[in-house]
């Protein structure tokens, strides 16, 4: 496997200028979409099969060091986790592992079940209706492939998204993180840059201003599939319940005799 | 633009006054770089926007009062002692003294010496320096005389306070000193500050007094013409500056020359006469001018007709061509046709209802464009009968960039090439093609003519290349770049330039019709190279490196190549850097001089914005500002409305002028239209109790038009929309998300409430006063999927008035009111 590549998007720079989500629908020729009212700039209000760059307009009152209002930016993308919950869920294979260490849907061989939607943890994975397959960001497998980077990163003015080797740019991501704990952002911290943390890390991983929970990312998130065990368990707990229930109903029922 | 974008980075401290994170992005970048490197960011807006969001520090401050903002600081600096002393006495005309007839508006409750009421403008005759008996300005270098501009100054912004700038700004005392003592920390030799700007300044009936009261601040704390330093003006789209060099504009020639007065400029004599300073670099204006008439008119231009200033037409008045001349003119019948190339007055102008009623009068009007835009099909406006409009209409499509040649003058005046990607499909064609065989088309139809003013026309030449109607442009630009007419000799025979050949520099124009030159400040942008053939600076891509951090091989920036102006600010007076950390040129008392027996030269980082071989000590070696006729910078510069920025209100304003009797500009221009087109509020109108404020957003482009047709950027926001208080929408039970109307004296709009916590309501002197917001990108067109591409045009609400230097509207601060619902 080639050294894994990865995109880092640090919030700290991002103007929220969408060239990074519009930079996206353009390479992918993704159509267009209806926006919905989000209540301010932010559009649309969730990934889609036609949005794979999402920026997040987020209004926080007292979020600045200086306790004035922040207006936190980011743009979210599908992880590509290094325990990726859609490609543990896809029984086709059509769900890929690139040599880059990015996920992949083969359009060709995606069935539609859906259970790759349900699977991530971060709502990234939608189904299009169209073309009946699930849908998301590719990393621009094409763009990666021929030594361009991905078209976000590409587009974004003020290097917010940066592409590149992961190990390198979590080096950098690092040190960002103490400069703005320097300079008052105490909540600044490192989303998924960990490869021993939550889903292996994130190859997409980010630098948030405040906690995930309030850019609308799961602290810990997991994958479903974590949970077959425990919830399995507890099915056959239950099933054995219901079963003596069952047995303890024909006992009295038998008790009653032919009249009951 | 004094400096250039990439130079930003250097800066201590960035004061953002325009909302530049969302309206240039993508200089930005250089921002956010100064960031990454400790700087601190000021942004000052009366709303909270991305900007906002990346900055140390937002100063909301209500719209229209940027005046005093400045004026609070200019007073801050000289009461606290912040100023740069060392910069100030020598570098600007703070020492010299003034006509102790001239009064100011503390002495005169709001107006300057020499106020005519009936005419609404001044007689200007005391604003001027006192002059000893050769003729040169008397100085006072310890700037205690009473009469000093600096003790004038001084006295004129005494009134601006910190409780004013609370009372009339809205600006909490705390948090303006907290800001003006970061700011002000950028003077001194070791830390430079940025303050940028655009339209928010500009769209006042004061908004050249704004730009002045900034840049007056700039030179009080030493920060122009040193890295890091510097007046930033962000233009609103990638050509303006262009168009500016090369004066799409009624008022002047391209190069910054005065478009000639009918009453004043009889004859070229004697307007190089009266258009010609005595001193600084200007005193070359007939090197220029007679250069500009010979790229006109060719081999027609003699000097026995004055190389064909008579075919120039002249203004009949100095206020009466502008954009909102115009359509007042159009409305009135007063103008029959009309040619709108790329322009979208019926949503982008000021008071579009009266554009778009104007446009009904007309005869004919021809709209290029690439999309067929709401000007182009105003008689199909809502609520319009087509049949009741008689103007014959017809449409061009044009090609956009990408489908064409040519340059770009950005916003650091850098000159950028581009080329055709793909050929424009169908019948489009290039604005150059369009205008190229439009003028061809006329020439043939003028041809024969006898009549001395067609002898011009018929002479200039429309033919670039081989292809007539097909332009090169790159002919286009070597042309206003300048050639020789003749084989040029220096003094001993040996020819320097042959006949044709592009000239390197504007020092070598002359004004006895050898040379041409389509804009002086260009030339230099296309030169020969060492094998014959043509060198297009303008396509230069050698980015910045370790040893050019200003990337002198990208593009090409007028004048010379010189990416900070005005830089020999950035030495001492002895020509040294005023500190190693901000070190840009400096004198080399070593360097291989002009001649080879003398030493001593400008060297550095930059192509120096000076003669470079004139030594510090030498005369008018210690003077950086060589456009000015004094060559000193100017905290006195007579504009219009007066030598010293003073605060009026906007002509719409809920609030009285707490600093005078004098409520708005005396001498702003209101326009009188027929048929109550431009009825204005009276102050603090009930029936408009709010500030409005417009403006744009990333995700659009000006009027529209090269967004709303887009999808992928249409859709990005949800609807036309009012950004609106939590306070305000409590007041007025107005839930985020539902319809409102905003209405002014003009007209009203139909939009979507965004309720949030970025906007809030101001403090002005003890009363609440609301503001609301509201883009302008949209029109009645758009993408017929995506209905919220559509929507009702701001422009609607503003009015017909001007500042008095240059007419632009007052679109950033007026009057309104919100109602729920559409009503």
């Amino acid at each position: 496997m080639a050294r894994t590549l990865a995109m880092f998007t640090d919030t700290s720079l991002c103007i929220g200028c969408r060239a990074c989500q519009v930079a996206c629908k353009q390479w992918n020729e993704l159509g267009l979409e209806v926006p919905e009212w989000t209540g301010g700039y932010q559009n649309h209000a969730h990934f889609t099969d036609k949005t794979f760059r999402l920026v997040r307009f987020i209004e926080e009152p007292g979020g600045k060091p200086n306790g004035d209002l922040a207006w936190l930016l980011m743009s979210d993308v599908c992880k590509h986790c290094a325990q990726a919950g859609c490609l543990d869920a896809c029984p086709t294979g059509a769900i890929y592992r690139t040599e880059f260490g990015t996920v992949n849907i083969n359009q060709d061989v995606c069935n539609g079940c859906r259970y790759c939607v349900s699977s991530c943890p971060f709502g990234v994975v939608t189904f299009n209706e169209q073309t009946g397959t699930a849908k998301k960001c590719t990393f621009c497998d094409d763009r990666i492939h021929n030594g361009l980077g991905p078209a976000c990163a590409k587009a974004c003015p003020t290097e917010s998204i940066q592409f590149g080797f992961r190990d390198d740019l979590v080096k950098k991501a690092t040190k960002r993180v103490e400069t703005l704990k320097g300079l008052g952002f105490k909540d600044a911290q490192l989303y998924g840059a960990d490869s021993g943390g939550f889903l292996g890390g994130l190859n997409a991983f980010f630098l948030l201003l405040a906690k995930p929970s309030t850019y609308h990312l799961p602290e810990q998130p997991r994958l479903p599939q974590r949970n077959v065990v425990v919830d399995s368990l507890l099915s056959i707990g239950s099933a054995l319940v219901v079963g003596l229930g069952v047995m303890l109903s024909f006992r009295e029922r038998g008790k009653g005799g032919p009249d009951a | 633009m004094t400096t250039n974008l990439i130079d930003i980075q250097h800066s201590d401290v960035i004061m953002a006054t325009s909302n530049m994170a969302e309206n240039h992005p993508v200089g930005f970048q250089w921002v956010m770089k100064a960031k990454e490197r400790g700087a601190k960011l000021i942004h000052v807006d009366p709303r909270y926007t991305r900007t906002s969001a990346a900055a140390d520090l937002h100063v909301p401050l209500r719209s229209g009062t940027n005046i005093v903002f400045f004026g609070g600081l200019i007073r801050y600096a000289i009461e606290k002692n912040l100023y740069f002393k060392d910069y100030v006495v020598p570098y600007t005309n703070a020492s010299f003294l003034i006509d102790p007839e001239f009064k100011t508006p503390t002495d005169l409750d709001g107006l300057f010496t020499g106020f005519d009421p009936a005419k609404k403008s001044y007689d200007r005759s005391s604003w001027k320096y006192q002059v000893d008996g050769e003729g040169n300005p008397k100085r006072d270098l310890t700037l205690r005389d009473p009469n000093s501009v600096f003790q004038l100054l001084r006295r004129h912004y005494g009134r601006y306070t910190v409780e004013m700038v609370e009372k009339v700004c809205g600006i909490p005392r705390a948090k303006f000193e907290e800001m003006a003592q970061l700011y002000c920390s950028t003077s001194g030799p070791e830390k430079t500050g940025s303050i940028t700007y655009a339209l928010n300044l500009t769209q006042h009936t004061n908004g050249v007094e704004n730009i002045r009261s900034l840049c007056m601040l700039q030179l009080l704390l030493g920060n122009i013409g040193r890295p890091g330093g510097g007046v930033v003006a962000l233009r609103g789209h990638a050509n303006v500056q262009g168009a500016t060099d090369l004066e799409l504009l009624y008022h002047e020639l391209p190069g910054y020359m005065a478009m000639p007065l009918r009453d004043q400029h009889p004859d070229l004599k004697t307007y190089l006469e009266k258009e010609t300073p005595k001193g600084g670099f200007w005193t070359n204006k007939p090197k220029f001018m007679v250069s500009l008439l010979k790229a006109f008119y060719g081999d027609a231009a003699t000097k026995d007709n004055e190389f064909g200033y008579q075919w120039l037409p002249k203004r009949a008045s100095a206020d009466a061509y502008s954009h909102q001349h115009m359509f007042v003119d159009m409305y009135e019948g007063k103008i029959k046709g009309f040619l709108a190339d790329g322009q979208n007055p019926a949503v982008g102008g000021p008071n579009a209802k009266l554009a778009r009623a104007a446009m009904a009068k007309l005869d004919w009007m021809l709209v290029v464009d690439i999309f067929l835009t709401e000007t182009a099909e105003f008689w199909k406006a809502p609520g319009t009968n087509a049949q009741d409009v008689k103007t014959e209409v017809f449409f061009l499509p044009a090609a956009p960039a990408a489908e064409k040649d040519g340059s770009l003058t950005n916003t650091m005046r850098l000159i950028q090439w581009h080329e055709r990607a793909v050929k424009p499909p169908g019948d489009v064609h290039s604005d150059a093609d369009f205008f190229c065989t439009l003028a061809h088309r006329l020439q043939k139809l003028y041809a024969g003519s006898k009549k001395d003013r067609d002898q011009g026309f018929l002479a200039a030449n429309f033919t670039y290349g081989a292809k007539p109607d097909e332009p090169e442009m790159v002919e286009v630009l070597k042309e206003i770049n300048g050639v020789a007419t003749e084989d040029i000799t220096d003094k001993d025979g040996k020819v320097v330039y042959r006949k044709g050949q592009p000239l390197n520099t504007f020092a070598h124009l002359t004004d006895d019709g050898k040379t041409t030159s389509g804009c002086w400040i260009y030339t230099g942008v296309t030169v020969e190279g060492g094998d014959g053939k043509l060198v297009n600076k303008a396509a230069g891509r050698k980015p910045a490196d370790e040893k050019d951090y200003l990337a002198h091989g990208w593009g090409f920036a007028w004048p010379a190549n010189r990416r900070i102006i005005y830089n020999r600010a950035s030495a001492d007076l002895q020509g040294k850097p005023w500190s190693e950390k901000k070190k840009l040129i400096w004198w080399d008392p070593a360097a291989p001089g002009q001649k080879p027996e003398d030493k001593g030269k400008w060297v550095g980082l930059d192509v120096p914005d000076f003669n470079a071989f004139l030594a510090p000590d030498a005369k008018n070696g210690d003077k950086p500002f060589i456009m000015r006729t004094d060559l000193v910078g100017a905290f006195f510069g007579p504009l219009a409305d007066g030598p010293f920025p003073e605060h009026y209100e906007p002509i719409e304003s809920p609030v009285k002028n707490l600093l005078s009797k004098q409520q708005s500009n005396p001498v702003a221009k209101i326009w009188k239209v027929p048929d109550q087109k431009n009825e204005l509020a009276p102050v603090g109108s009930p029936d408009y109790p709010y500030v409005i404020t417009t403006y744009r957003l990333t995700e659009h482009h000006l009027s529209g038009v090269m967004s709303r047709y887009l999808p992928m950027l249409a859709e990005l926001h949800h609807s036309h929309f009012a950004e609106i208080s939590h306070e305000l929408a409590t007041e007025l039970k107005i839930e985020n998300g539902e319809k409102v109307t905003v209405l002014s004296p003009r007209g009203k709009v139909h939009v979507t409430a965004m309720v949030t916590h970025r906007i809030k309501p101001f403090l002005v002197n003890g009363k609440t006063v609301h503001q609301i917001g509201v883009p302008w990108h949209w029109g009645w067109k758009g993408v017929d999927e995506l209905p919220g591409s559509k929507g009702d045009i701001t422009n609607d609400l503003s009015a017909s008035v001007g500042d008095p230097n240059v007419y632009i509207q007052e679109t950033k601060a007026f009057v309104c009111n919100v109602k729920k619902g559409v009503v």
